[in-house]
């Protein structure tokens, strides 16, 4: 087996185990959340999704800088594979924060704050994809994604504080804080299992989707070479 | 000498768009037009309740602003697609830089001026007395098309060699502007309301905020979405 293959079977294994410990701890160990209930367990599934987003729009920006540097077309399949990652991410935590929100705010959708930062997240990422099955050569698709890529991302600050600004219903980020977090030091353990778990299964995915890309990017050129030889 | 020389190239382009609008005038036409017709139909949604337009107002004003930029943004490049002069473009002598400022002198140029002529008519359309606050009004307008444009310009470049290239500007366009959007909006309710520069502060620093990263940005970006 070559190395690669290799990393993402065992990115794959430890992905998947840490997933089963940390999502059996997550449902049937932790105790309930003292004011929301049973439905607060959506928040070891949410938090990781997050985590991960908002991990792959950082790869995709770093590849596309790489990319416009280098001209590195295996740059610019990581930051493609990435984007798409990260855009199944980012449905996962809209999906998920929409039934959380649908049984402790009463309503599936709501103009919060952050609410409203991941579903423009989600749209721009959405549109970096379109622009790349839209485009008509390879090249111009990788160009254009990688400005994409860093525009994208650039916009990501100023939207969260534009939307800050309009309004905020959220509770307040219970990890990253000043003072330390505010979860029960057991059940941060567990939504760490679970992030640890999530990120590992990016980076296998990752890593699959960019050997087919770089699969992809190989039968292209190979057909352009053929086409001008016959 | 060098800046000289880099702003006589930036104002040729834009003075290139400026004569070929003088002769044709598509894009002004086709704008202005279109904006008068986003004030009617905003109209007949919302039914005639004098108090609910008047509540709706500084969003209603951005959006007839916003869809006739886009129009107008959506043409920047087409003479240069259609006629497949892109190519000419390119061999402009001097930084990238300067095609892309004088295209965006253009697109704000444009869309100021729309603006300018769309205000009187909103004001008499929907009964606004926006006479008193003007220019804080032009001000706000001026910094939301400034941001609007900048990526706008950079976007039309691109979506300019994309299939469905008429779908793919908005839908890139808006996302990405949302900030504009929000701090234009706002600091418009602020002064139409009466509330005046004040209280529309942190917005407009946020638009301003917002032109000074992409007046940045985008130039150095421009570079790389018109390669050949």
């Amino acid at each position: 087996m070559t190395q690669p293959r290799l990393l993402a079977r065992l990115a794959a294994g430890s992905a998947g185990l840490l997933l089963a410990c940390g999502l059996f701890l997550a449902f049937f160990v932790v105790p309930p959340d003292a004011v929301q209930g049973e439905v607060q367990r959506i928040m070891y599934l949410h938090l990781p999704a997050v985590a991960a987003a908002y991990l792959a729009f950082v790869v995709t920006l770093v590849a596309s800088i790489a990319y416009l540097w280098t001209r590195d077309l295996r740059a610019d399949a990581v930051a493609l594979s990435s984007a798409e990652i990260g855009v199944v991410f980012t449905a996962i935590v809209l999906a998920s924060g929409s039934v959380w929100g649908k049984s402790t705010w009463g309503v599936w959708w709501t103009w919060d704050a952050r609410l409203t930062l991941t579903a423009i997240v989600f749209t721009i990422y959405v549109g970096y994809l379109m622009v790349r099955a839209f485009a008509e050569e390879p090249r111009a698709a990788a160009r254009y994604g990688a400005v994409l890529g860093i525009v994208g991302f650039l916009a990501i600050p100023l939207n969260h504080f534009a939307v800050q600004w309009w309004r905020t219903l959220h509770q307040p980020s219970s990890i990253l804080r000043a003072g330390g977090p505010s979860m029960d030091p057991f059940m941060l353990t567990v939504v760490l299992v679970n992030v640890c778990g999530t990120l590992l299964l990016y980076a296998y995915l990752l890593l699959e989707r960019y050997r087919l890309e770089s699969m992809r990017q190989r039968v292209m050129a190979l057909r352009l070479t053929r086409g001008r030889r016959g | 000498m060098a800046l000289t020389e880099a702003m006589r190239r930036t104002w040729a382009m834009t003075w290139k768009d400026v004569r070929v609008e003088l002769r044709a005038r598509e894009r002004m036409n086709a704008m202005l037009f279109f904006a008068a017709l986003v004030l009617f139909v905003f109209n007949f949604a919302l039914g005639p309740d004098r108090e609910k337009l008047r509540d709706a107002a500084p969003g209603l004003l951005w959006l007839a602003f916003l869809f006739t930029g886009m129009l107008g943004l959506g043409r920047s490049f087409q003479a240069e697609r259609e006629n497949e002069c892109f190519e000419e473009l390119l061999l402009m002598p001097g930084d990238r830089e300067s095609l892309y400022f004088g295209k965006l002198a253009g697109n704000i140029l444009f869309m100021v001026m729309a603006e300018v002529l769309i205000l009187p008519l909103f004001a008499i359309l929907y009964n606004l007395d926006i006479w008193p606050w003007l220019p804080g009004l032009l001000l706000v307008a001026l910094l939301g098309t400034v941001g609007f444009s900048t990526i706008g310009t950079l976007l039309a470049a691109m979506t300019a060699h994309l299939r469905a290239r008429e779908v793919m500007l908005p839908l890139l366009l808006f996302p990405l502007t949302v900030p504009v959007i929000l701090g234009a909006v706002h600091a418009t309710d602020a002064l139409l309301a009466g509330r005046g520069l004040s209280d529309a502060w942190h917005w407009i620093q946020l638009l301003a905020g917002f032109d000074v990263i992409f007046l940045v940005v985008c130039p150095l970006l421009f570079e790389f979405v018109l390669e050949e």
